[in-house]
């Protein structure tokens, strides 16, 4: 069983995460951490200090942590995002394809689990920030996709 | 139609393996039934009062022969021998166990068919018009758009746990038969300057709060659309209410915040997001668009029905709509017997009507948001064989936009939220107006029952509208007058106290009365109503 989970190269960020207020408020912080319903938008100005954005999902069902990931990762904050709280193992894939790189589950997931969920799908029908090819990039190889 | 190819293939059969270790692990135990539930309501599958159902997508209301055979096959081996199409379109099976349930989608899977996102916060089965392809008003054909929008939204990353269910319809006629309006976001595939984009409207649909969807856009090109869509799913899933279930729909967001906001929003995100490559290529639209080609029709066809039967030609009168092909039409089957319940087919019924669409239209069939079926592409020389195949098996009622032609829900008999009873009450209704004679004088009157207030029957949009609920442990009826879920959107008004079930046929009856005795020149019952308002119906029920 795993209680971090990271898809990084070297070491996960130890630093603990502040507020996204408290982040905002002061210049030497280099992590932080978002709760549902703050604007991921806020993070913008200062993403070049930030080594570590912590996203917590306190439950599974309340998907707007997907959202502020996917916008960091296409502002082209290029640090360790984790998701923590309530991660499942069946929302990996997605968490992934949103471009999260690290997971602090509140409940350790199973690595099995994991492993089979990670390798299920060999194919997505969208594009996202995760670098995978859709499904219609395959199809039209002759469009060159950037 | 369309046609999966291996990467299609690929993703629905991965999704019967992941679906089938989820059960497998329920079944063990090693999941708990609260662990379960979210997984399972992902695939359609929903715990009801009696066993589990299953919800089938039937992508934009389109399949073959194979694919409604395989159904009604299903329907035997798995369930009670029935399937009920739904007002989206979909199959439900109601009596299904849990353990078979990963094999069905097995079977589903050998004919390119699954449950994915038939339920769940996340964007649902994309619904269209029956008429797509055949009917000759539209721009163009809705359904290839309606399949890009069907790849797009499987498994989508960022909204699969939106704030609430979302669903999406393609139109590209201006007359209305999905309901397009009373979508959480509405397409209308119109013609501009020569191309073909979309009109958007969002913030539709009914439940507690019933809303018509207003337009927020009007024209977003095909190699836009996805990252526009991208933009309105984005700002939902970010500010969407998640503090209260009843009040988590993006047509509550649009409200609160307004139309106006709502659409500054959108557009601030799409300047973002169309940067970002997340449109397909123009050619992947050009390579799903020949799959619903033309299929090959006959020239020279004659044009003569032969009406010599008076049973065939009411059925032809009622039922059969114009083709944009000459010497072909388009067959609507009812599902709707006076006795019966409306949308159940039988295992039997599903396998004959698949025999007949490919014995006779060309191997496709579609299905109706008004939970009905049809067979678009009929030579007309073909139809009295049909009409006596269809009547030989109980499915030549011939009543099609009339009284008796009720959409209802499941109701209390199947469904643990319904406060009442739709089925009998659509029953009761449909003999009170079994004659012919007297729903041909009605004319167009629809007429919808929704069993609590989630509006799954569609009342608010109903020419006539009843709601069921739960009054100190007795069942309720209340009476709406004045909606229309097509082209001329508008949503019911309720008439004041509510019936018991005889009261409420009761009611209607003295509704239908003061129409036929107001009406003018060729006004419909809505006509009428819209002319005249509530208040001589109200004096004729209450009064």
């Amino acid at each position: 069983m795993a209680d971090f989970l990271s898809f990084r190269d070297g070491d996960a960020a130890q630093e603990p995460a502040v507020t996204v207020e408290a982040f905002t408020g002061q210049s030497n912080a280099t992590a932080v951490r978002i709760e549902p319903g703050e604007d991921a938008r806020d993070l913008l100005p200062h993403l070049d200090r930030l080594s570590l954005v912590e996203v917590n999902f306190p439950a599974y069902g309340d998907g707007r942590g997907y959202s502020a990931a996917r916008i960091l990762r296409e502002s082209g904050y290029a640090g360790e995002l984790r998701a923590v709280g309530d991660v499942l193992v069946d929302q990996i894939v997605a968490m992934r394809r949103c471009g999260f790189d690290s997971f602090h589950p509140a409940k350790p997931l199973d690595d099995a689990a994991v492993e089979r969920a990670l390798n299920r799908y060999d194919d997505v029908y969208q594009k996202t920030i995760d670098g995978r090819q859709p499904v219609w990039a395959k199809r039209h190889p002759e469009k060159i996709y950037g | 139609m369309y046609r999966y190819d291996s990467y299609d293939q690929s993703i629905v059969d991965a999704r019967v393996e992941e679906f089938r270790d989820q059960v497998q692990r329920r079944l063990t135990g090693a999941l708990t039934e609260d662990q379960f539930k979210p997984l399972r309501l992902m695939n359609g599958l929903y715990l009801q009062l009696h066993a589990y159902m299953l919800r089938v997508a039937i992508p934009y209301g389109t399949l073959s022969g194979k694919q409604m055979r395989k159904l009604g096959e299903i329907a035997n081996k798995y369930d009670k021998g029935y399937g009920h199409f739904t007002t989206r379109q979909n199959l439900q099976y109601n009596w299904i166990k849990l353990a078979d349930a990963p094999d069905i989608l097995a079977e589903l899977a050998t004919v390119e068919m699954h449950a994915i996102q038939t339920s769940g916060n996340c964007i649902r089965n994309i619904s269209s018009d029956q008429y797509a392809g055949v009917s000759a008003d539209e721009v163009a054909d809705p359904r290839p758009w309606a399949e890009l929008l069907r790849q797009w939204s499987t498994f989508h990353p960022e909204f699969t746990y939106l704030p609430r269910k979302f669903k999406i319809a393609v139109i590209a006629s201006d007359d209305d038969r999905s309901a397009m309006r009373l979508h959480d976001i509405g397409l209308k595939l119109v013609s501009k300057d020569g191309v073909i984009g979309a009109e958007v409207y969002a913030g539709g649909g009914m439940g507690r709060t019933p809303m018509v969807a207003p337009q927020i856009r009007d024209f977003v090109a095909e190699d836009e659309i996805i990252s526009y869509l991208e933009a309105c799913l984005r700002v939902y899933n970010r500010y969407g209410r998640r503090d209260n279930k009843y009040k988590a729909r993006i047509k509550i967001l649009v409200h609160e915040i307004g139309v106006d906001e709502y659409r500054r929003q959108v557009e601030e995100e799409f300047a973002h997001m169309k940067q970002l490559g997340l449109n397909p290529p123009t050619e992947e639209l050009d390579r799903i668009r020949p799959f619903f080609a033309n299929p090959a029709y006959e020239t020279g066809l004659s044009e003569e029905i032969d009406r010599a039967d008076p049973a065939f030609a009411l059925w032809v009168d009622r039922q059969v709509v114009a083709h944009k092909q000459p010497g072909y039409a388009i067959v609507n089957i009812s599902l709707k017997p006076l006795s019966g319940i409306p949308g159940d087919a039988s295992a039997d019924q599903i396998v004959l009507v698949a025999d007949l669409a490919e014995q006779y239209s060309l191997d496709e069939l579609r299905v109706t948001h008004a939970q009905n079926l049809v067979l678009p592409h009929v030579k007309k020389a073909d139809l009295y064989a049909i009409w006596q195949k269809l009547d030989e098996a109980g499915l030549a009622e011939a009543n099609l936009n009339l009284i008796t032609d009720i959409i209802a829900c499941p109701g209390l008999d199947y469904c643990a939220l319904a406060n009442a009873r739709s089925i009998p009450l659509a029953q009761k209704i449909a003999q009170r107006f079994a004659d012919t004679e007297r729903q041909a004088e009605l004319g167009e009157l629809k007429l919808k029952i929704s069993g609590c207030i989630n509006a799954c029957g569609h009342h608010h949009a109903g020419h006539i509208g009843i709601l069921g609920v739960d009054r100190k442990g007795v069942e309720n009826f209340q009476l709406l007058l004045g909606g229309s879920g097509a082209e001329d959107a508008s949503l019911g008004q309720i008439t004041g106290p509510g019936f018991s079930e005889d009261g409420v046929v009761d009611a209607i009856e003295k509704v239908t009365d003061i129409y036929l005795a107001q009406r003018e020149g060729g006004e419909r019952f809505l006509d009428t109503y819209r002319r005249i308002g509530m208040k001589p119906f109200k004096e004729a029920i209450y009064g």
